[in-house]
């Protein structure tokens, strides 16, 4: 027995639920379906504090809006994408505003905007800091006003069906009641976010396990640029939680631990007393986590026990502005570290937090298996290239959901229903449901606990492929991951129930997580140069004729994986070197 | 199949049995402010006698002096006086708990900026005050 | 270059300090009642409750379910009874419960599912009711090249605090009316419904108040206040709901004195 959807998205966040709105807007006679292991308020884009860019001064423009993503992004970003997406950012956040949104407003009541990290002008709207949330829980409600999106609440998917090369339908536990059940569709949409959890520090949450990117590799989908792993330079040393660029961007200065501004002796500029643009504590993140890495090598930050940090000082802001301005820092320091920024240092050190690479798909969302679509920080289209701006993801999420929702809807409204292809779907489907019905009889057998494997993965990749990278560790990573697959595979659990059975979920989620590692590895890898947030150090320098392409990461049939490369879409803006600390011509 | 460990009848495959969770008699009891909640509800009761009281002291004096006496007579009693000394304290109980919740339900706007809750409560307390005053400036100087 | 990596395994080898946690169990194919189990865990100073219950998962009993993702009081998933107090597991340190034990249980009024889970189909059923979403009128809607509804800061706070809400429940737990009476619509939809009455780009206060002003509505409400006392964000339901109490009725009053033809 299986349900049947026209649409069916798996991931209830920004993205997914954009998209399913995009759907139910375009075509009312589809029936959709939003498939998520958690409820929808709580998908981690409730956790975005920053903003969302969007042009909509007098003083700013399209172009220079791209500008600074494609630059920011060191020229790997696909440049007929990043028009699209400048272009409906501000249409897609206005949306938002007429949806209910709460936009942060100027005095007279229009949308304000401010400074952001890497951005020449301020186009960065925000909802206090707390765009995340406001954005998601606007997004979750108006949702619910849409009688053809039907949501299954708290069902993991474990695998795609794939007929004939396209993409038909997908088996999920019901984790209430661990029964394993089938939905076919015409489409699918993947919005499962990315794969933070594949590093021991990292901001984001526990359910962050890139659970579609291996989805869709599993089911034949290449996964782009995978190599590209964004560290946020000030996340709280053991929690990972992140303190907000708008920290930095209202005048936080960052100490080592002779309180002196060590970014000025890395070409970022000249300190001074008040912020500027695309200079010292507002450069780009990819920068100011090597400049932090540096000053561990140089013994210039601060010992705890939970690893080196450097200090984010806020107190020369004063208590008014902090209160006013980002009130959530302050919350977060004294709940979380126990400490008031107003009179104290904020122990910070990089964290990871976003994976600009993922799923590939092209500027619609598609991905190269019909039926099948990605949106958000799951899918690399590529806008974010390299090195990903602050306040650009949440844009993305609207953007491209939109425009993935529009799309599937499109396919599945030409599309017929499986027909005959049910026979093969379901029997696909009843072979998923032995394979994990077998999984999760295995008993006891060598007393692995999953989280000794889990860490060992996650200490792995902090090693080789964290902020600076060579070949020998990820050659070695790579077999480190291939053993610890294996050992995954036979890793016992002791929970024996079927009833919200969290453990055999965190099994599966480790293993699409040693896949989606493997995948970064080899990326990183192969790609032979240092560019944004991938850094080699026995390639330091850019090679724009070798690698200005997209790693294509492709699964063979033996499981392995393979790297071919994709040309990156050059339209108005040739190369250039990326300059920070100057102001912007 | 997997077949679970079902040692009762109450669970069937796939068909979790959700525990309700009952709240006792006594839930009142289980926190201080729950407790101050059902004294503050209570009062309503006490609030409600002193009325009648105070109808039935007004029907009093309107029946002529004897009537009146026979009244204070029988608001001497033990039971009576009790019973006044705890409504006055539950009236105090009372009029001190809704001042402070005041400001909570109601938001007043003047000037174009919202009255602190403070002033809110301040007001009540006040006008409080000044009508307990009155009333008892009007009551005494009769002598 | 070696970073100096310490995991959370590594960095409780140091720690001497350890507290009790007696933790709820249910498991509906093997009981009928909850039972309770007590795990042995670390206590430094800065693990939260929601730390123990990690360590017990990962290291002692991978059986304890419960639910958990931003561990930073914004997603509203690890909300649990600790202690008899609706909490944030994620926002309540250990160390303010030394020397223990501390009894940690599900959030109560919510019908438990497996050990620290609890089931809230309810709960969502009743936040759709309100319809908490923007309501135009169709003619007053506007082209998104008009650009935005303008809204002044001040206009802003007078629904911005009932817009915090995480839809954690803890106000749900703390509330003995929900306990007593579970078709009670409840706080946080309420406040809910208030943040979209009273947001000036909103014009369906009128379509809220059919589902509102049931029994069940905002009159079940006696004012209590414990949910504005749990709530983690400040969102002051109580306060939501005694305001729209008064609204409520001077609508109530209207359309008896003057009905919908005549105004």
């Amino acid at each position: 027995m299986a349900e049947f959807h026209d649409v069916v998205l798996v991931g209830g966040g920004g993205a997914g639920l954009r998209a399913a709105i995009a759907i139910a807007e375009t075509n009312p006679r589809l029936d959709i379906a939003v498939v998520s292991k958690v409820y929808p308020m709580r998908s981690h884009t409730v956790s975005a504090e920053g903003g969302a860019a969007g042009v909509i001064g007098a003083d700013d423009s399209l172009d220079e809006h791209a500008y600074d993503t494609i630059s920011g992004g060191d020229w790997l970003c696909d440049q007929d994408a990043v028009e699209a997406f400048v272009e409906e950012a501000p249409r897609e956040l206005m949306r938002l505003e007429h949806w209910g949104c709460p936009w942060s407003r100027e005095p007279d009541g229009h949308i304000a905007v401010r400074a952001f990290g890497g951005m020449t002008k301020m186009r960065t709207w925000f909802a206090a800091d707390k765009t995340g949330f406001h954005l998601l829980h606007t997004l979750f409600q108006t949702s619910l006003k849409y009688t053809t999106i039907r949501r299954y609440d708290e069902w993991f998917v474990t695998k795609l069906l794939v007929d004939d090369g396209r993409v038909r339908g997908l088996v999920a536990i019901d984790v209430m009641s661990g029964k394993i059940e089938t939905i076919l569709a015409r489409a699918v949409i993947l919005c499962t976010g990315g794969c933070g959890r594949v590093f021991p520090f990292t901001t984001n949450a526990s359910i962050k396990t890139g659970d579609g990117m291996a989805l869709a590799w599993h089911a034949g989908a290449p996964l782009k640029d995978m190599e590209f792993v964004q560290y946020h330079p000030t996340g709280l040393p053991f929690t990972g939680i992140l303190i907000t660029e708008a920290a930095r961007a209202e005048g936080g200065y960052l100490i080592n631990k002779d309180g002196y501004r060590y970014l000025q002796d890395y070409n970022l500029g000249t300190p001074g007393p008040t912020p500027v643009l695309r200079s010292m504590e507002l450069g780009p993140r990819d920068r100011l986590s090597q400049a932090f890495v540096k000053e561990v090598e140089k013994g210039r930050t601060i010992d705890t026990p939970y690893g080196p940090v450097v200090h984010l000082d806020l107190r020369h802001l004063g208590e008014r502005k902090i209160e006013t301005k980002i009130p959530f820092v302050r919350e977060l320091c004294q709940r979380y570290q126990n400490l008031d920024p107003v009179t104290e240092l904020i122990p910070v050190r990089p964290v990871i937090h976003y994976m600009m690479g993922g799923i590939h798909t092209d500027l619609t969302g598609a991905t190269p298996l019909p039926g099948l679509y990605a949106a958000g920080e799951v899918a690399c289209v590529s806008i974010n290239g390299a090195n990903r701006l602050g306040s650009n993801s949440l844009p993305e999420l609207l953007v491209f959901g939109a425009r993935a929702g529009r799309a599937a809807a499109e396919y599945a409204a030409n599309s017929r229903p499986p027909g005959d292809a049910s026979y093969a779907l379901l029997a696909q489907a009843n072979d998923e449901r032995h394979r994990l019905e077998q999984l999760f009889a295995r008993t006891s057998s060598g007393g692995v606990r999953l989280a000794a494997l889990r860490e060992e993965m996650q200490t792995t990749m902090e090693e080789s492929a964290g902020i600076y990278r060579m070949a020998e560790p990820l050659r070695r990573a790579a077999g480190t991951l291939c053993g610890l697959r294996e050992r995954a595979a036979v890793a016992a659990i002791d929970d024996r129930s079927l009833t919200f059975n969290t453990e055999r979920l965190a099994r599966l989620e480790l293993s699409f997580m040693i896949d989606v590692a493997e995948t970064i590895v080899r990326a990183a890898l192969r790609r032979e140069e240092s560019r944004g947030a991938h850094q080699r150090t026995d390639f330091p320098a850019r090679d724009d004729r070798r690698f200005l392409a997209h790693s294509l990461v492709h699964r063979r049939s033996d499981g392995g994986a393979f790297v071919e490369y994709l040309p990156v879409t050059i339209t108005r803006w040739p190369p250039a070197e990326r300059v920070y600390g100057r102001a912007h011509a | 199949m997997i077949e679970p460990r079902i040692e009762h009848p109450a669970y069937t495959l796939h068909h979790p049995r959700w525990l309700r969770q009952h709240v006792s008699t006594y839930w009142w009891l289980s926190k201080p402010s729950y407790l101050a909640f059902i004294l503050r509800e209570i009062s309503s009761v006490f609030v409600a006698w002193t009325i009648v009281y105070l109808l039935l002291a007004a029907g009093a004096v309107s029946q002529g002096a004897v009537a009146y006496a026979d009244f204070l007579d029988w608001s001497s009693a033990p039971a009576v006086l009790t019973l006044n000394v705890i409504s006055v304290g539950f009236l105090v109980f009372h009029a001190v708990t809704w001042f402070n919740l005041a400001p909570q339900a109601m938001v007043i706007h003047a000037g174009g900026r919202r009255v602190p809750g403070a002033v809110i409560a301040a007001s009540n307390y006040a006008a409080w005050a000044i009508a307990t005053a009155l009333i008892a400036w009007l009551l005494l100087r009769r002598g | 270059m070696r970073d100096r990596i310490t995991a959370q395994s590594r960095s409780t080898d140091h720690i001497t300090d350890h507290i009790t946690l007696q933790v709820t169990r249910y498991r509906p194919e093997i009981e009928r009642e909850t039972t309770m189990q007590t795990y042995e865990v670390p206590c430094p100073k800065d693990w939260v409750i929601l730390d123990g219950l990690n360590y017990v998962k990962d290291r002692i009993d991978g059986t304890l379910s419960y639910r958990w993702s931003c561990r930073m009081g914004i997603c509203g998933s690890c909300g649990m009874t600790v202690n008899g107090e609706p909490k944030l597991t994620c926002a309540t340190f250990l160390s303010e419960y030394a020397p223990g034990p501390v009894r940690i249980e599900p959030l109560r009024h919510f019908p438990i599912v497996r050990d620290l889970v609890v089931e809230i189909g309810d709960f969502m059923r009743k936040l759709t009711s309100v319809k908490p979403w923007i309501i135009r009128d169709r003619e007053r809607e506007k082209p998104l090249s008009d650009g935005e509804y303008l809204q002044t800061p001040d206009e802003m706070h007078e629904y911005k605090q009932f817009s915090m809400c995480i839809n954690c429940m803890l106000c749900y737990s703390a509330c003995p009316i929900y306990g007593l009476e579970p078709s009670f619509i409840g706080p946080a939809a309420i406040a809910l419904a208030q943040r979209y009455n009273l947001d000036t780009r909103d014009q369906g206060a009128e379509e809220r108040l059919a589902v509102l002003s049931e029994h069940a509505g905002i009159w079940g409400c006696t004012f209590v206040g414990e949910c504005t006392k749990v709530c983690p964000k400040n969102v002051d339901p109580a306060g939501a709901i005694q305001r729209y109490k008064l609204q409520a009725a001077v609508e109530s009053l209207k359309s008896y004195f003057m009905p919908r033809g005549s105004r």
